[in-house]
């Protein structure tokens, strides 16, 4: 596990919300096509530290980020470094299901058309086949890809947020609780898809449910107010934890 | 049985002493109480408009019926163009004393000795003085029927109009009223023989200013109002809509921009005869802008309206899901990307409804073209925003202060054009509304 190569690179990452700081000199190494889940309380900066790695926090008012983060060595908060790129580089999904109010074909289509990563309807079609397919969705909404995103259920919308995500190509997706809205059917779908995206894609998963992580990561990082409590191998965090907050939060103590 | 029984009463009664008084009796009247006001809010409000329309539509649907008297005019040569000089002088046919065929012909029509003059000259003046130029162009469009006899449908005189629709009261001594016994009973002679008739008023829709109500009409109203609402929405719409998404989407959030949401709030609420003096003052007096024109007007009217569309447009692009955008900036779609692909189509049923409005309002608006000059007396159709012309609810003014039956029945007529354009313009925002509608 330990000569997987790091994908991205976390160092002193600290954030700040105006005057209140939120994320504490973070140094957290993602590794390339390897499921890492942060877990954590709520409030704990998660979530934020997610943000930081597609620079989603540029859209937040009064949001400040020190620190550096490597993307296969380019710092990706280097002025020389364009957002848009990063963002077509480390794709995102939400915890809300949020496809565009259009059709199927157009949400899926709608990053590789703005990227110019494809350019005849041939090329469109076939992007949108396979990124449906590497989403698990493609069987159940092929005869309907004209119809649009948001009559489909929340686990079919949340897996073609998925694909949406995947159709750019991305190195690494970023989801945020991407099941926290979802029944367990649909969660175990999305999971199961996870497992099978770690292969082409590095992954980072926000999660509040423990079984979760242990599930579909193979690293998991623990947050606590702000401060990156511990980062292992997500067997040993389960069964052996280093940090004795580790254990009290798995074992459900706090939180 | 008994003993299975016996917990539950237990329980019932127990819980029957120890009720609290949580006031449901109270909390429920104060919901009926409440829906009452706002049943009676909504009474009232209805009652009013009902109030309204009665009114102008009571007054005004005679307006939409004109008086007409169908009668074989004689273009005769004699009259026309004694000396024979159509050929040298074309100022000849100007200047003919047309009436004069109107009266021999009403003279023959009623049977009337042509030597009586006071009769005479009371018979004639049940017919329009509009005949002069109608039978003008009938002339000077086709000379050929000089000598001959054909039937033409002239205006009746308004008093005879309003007589014949039964709004002047003849019991009233004839000295006093302006239409005489023997014009009514000539009136009516001539109704019964089919050639004095009530029709479609046609007129009021084509016709431009006139100090004679039955050729008043609100044609050249309605092209200024067409010129300026043409303006307004090709000026106010790109300007507005540009200005909320900077403000909205890109400007930073700091004290100059707190200013300038706080002035367009302020902007809204304006008078809008304040904006009619600047107006006055920048294009017409400072940029040399003709007076009087649909140009000014129009651009006076977008000042106002640009704070209304300024703010629906960004309340419509604050309402759009802050999701939406997060997911097109989550795929790598610039700012502009995400505004122009995402967030402007959904907000676009809420722009559209703002604008909507805002037109309609300055559709209606009078006092700042009050002070442009626009309250003009405009005969002729302008043909370009750059010449003078008046607007419908200038126009609606302008009758308003006219004392004429005639022109009492023509101001309400006018607001119920106006009004019907009004309905029109929000049926278009609902149906735009519905078409760019979508869930998400």
């Amino acid at each position: 596990m330990n000569t997987v190569p790091y994908k991205m690179i976390g160092k002193d990452v600290s954030v700040y919300y105006g005057e209140k700081r939120a994320l504490f000199d973070v140094n957290l190494d993602i590794r390339e096509n390897t499921v890492t889940a942060l877990i954590g309380p709520s409030g704990c900066g998660k979530s934020t530290f997610l943000r930081t790695l597609n620079r989603m926090n540029d859209t937040i008012e009064n949001c400040r980020v020190t620190g550096k983060i490597t993307l296969d060595e380019d710092d990706i908060y280097d002025p020389s470094i364009d957002v848009v790129e990063l963002r077509a580089r480390v794709g995102m999904v939400f915890q809300k299901p949020n496809p565009f109010p259009k059709s199927i074909y157009e949400n899926v289509s709608y990053g590789p058309r703005i990227h110019g990563l494809a350019r005849t309807k041939a090329e469109f079609d076939e992007v949108v086949e396979t990124s449906l397919q590497k989403a698990g969705l493609w069987n159940e909404v092929k005869d309907r890809l004209h119809e649009p995103g948001t009559g489909l259920s929340g686990g079919q919308q949340q897996r073609l947020c998925i694909a949406r995500a995947v159709a750019v190509s991305p190195e690494v997706i970023l989801m945020d609780e991407p099941c926290s809205a979802l029944d367990p059917i649909a969660t175990a779908k999305v999971e199961e898809l996870i497992h099978e995206l770690r292969a082409n894609f590095t992954i980072v998963i926000v999660t509040h449910s423990m079984q979760q992580a242990a599930r579909v990561s193979q690293r998991t990082a623990m947050f606590h107010l702000g401060n990156l409590v511990e980062e292992n191998d997500t067997d040993k965090m389960f069964t052996n934890p280093d940090d004795q907050r580790t254990q009290d939060y798995i074992m459900g103590r706090f939180g | 049985m008994t003993d299975l029984a016996s917990p539950a009463v237990m329980v019932s009664s127990r819980s029957a002493e120890n009720r609290r008084d949580i006031g449901i009796k109270r909390r429920y009247a104060a919901e009926r109480r409440f829906r009452a006001y706002g049943i009676s809010a909504i009474a009232i409000g209805l009652f009013f408009l009902a109030v309204l329309l009665w009114s102008v539509v009571s007054k005004g649907y005679t307006a939409f019926q004109q008086t007409t008297i169908t009668l074989p005019i004689e273009f005769s040569e004699k009259v026309i163009d004694p000396k024979n000089e159509r050929a040298t002088d074309p100022k000849r046919l100007q200047t003919v004393n047309y009436p004069v065929l109107v009266r021999d012909a009403l003279v023959k029509q009623l049977g009337i000795d042509p030597k009586k003059r006071p009769l005479v000259k009371q018979a004639s003046d049940m017919v329009s003085d509009s005949v002069r130029t109608q039978l003008r162009d009938i002339v000077v469009a086709d000379p050929s029927v000089i000598g001959k006899t054909i039937p033409v449908t002239l205006l009746a005189d308004a008093n005879i109009d309003s007589a014949f629709k039964g709004q002047i009261d003849l019991k009233v001594a004839e000295s006093k009223r302006k239409v005489k016994d023997q014009q009514v009973a000539w009136m009516n002679e001539l109704a019964e023989a089919g050639v004095l008739k009530k029709s479609f008023n046609t007129g009021i829709f084509s016709f431009g200013a006139s100090s004679r109500p039955e050729a008043a009409g609100v044609g050249v109203a309605l092209v200024g109002s067409a010129y300026m609402m043409l303006i307004v929405l090709v000026l106010s719409l790109p300007i507005g809509v540009a200005a909320s998404i900077y403000l909205e989407e890109f400007a930073p959030k700091n004290r100059l921009t707190d200013l300038i949401e706080v002035n367009i709030n302020n902007l809204a609420a304006v008078p809008s005869i304040v904006y009619g003096l600047l107006g006055l003052a920048v294009f017409v007096n400072f940029a040399g802008m003709p007076r009087s024109a649909a140009l000014v007007g129009g651009f006076v009217l977008t000042l106002m309206t640009l704070p209304t569309i300024i703010i629906a447009t960004r309340a419509a692009l604050k309402a759009v899901p802050p999701s939406i955008r997060s997911a097109a900036l989550g795929l790598g779609a610039s700012k502009m990307q995400t505004i122009f692909h995402h967030v402007l189509p959904l907000a676009m049923p809420g722009i559209l409804t703002g604008t909507i409005i805002g037109l309609a309002h300055a559709l209606g608006e009078t006092a700042p073209l009050l002070l442009i000059g626009m309250v003009a007396f405009v005969v002729d159709y302008p043909g370009s925003p750059l010449e003078p012309s008046t607007a419908l609810p200038v126009q609606i003014y302008m009758w308003a202060n006219e004392a004429e039956r005639a022109f009492v029945e023509r101001t309400s007529g006018a607001i119920i054009i106006l009004l019907i354009f009004l309905v029109f313009m929000n049926l278009g925002a609902i149906l735009l509304r519905r078409r760019f509608e979508r869930r998400w």
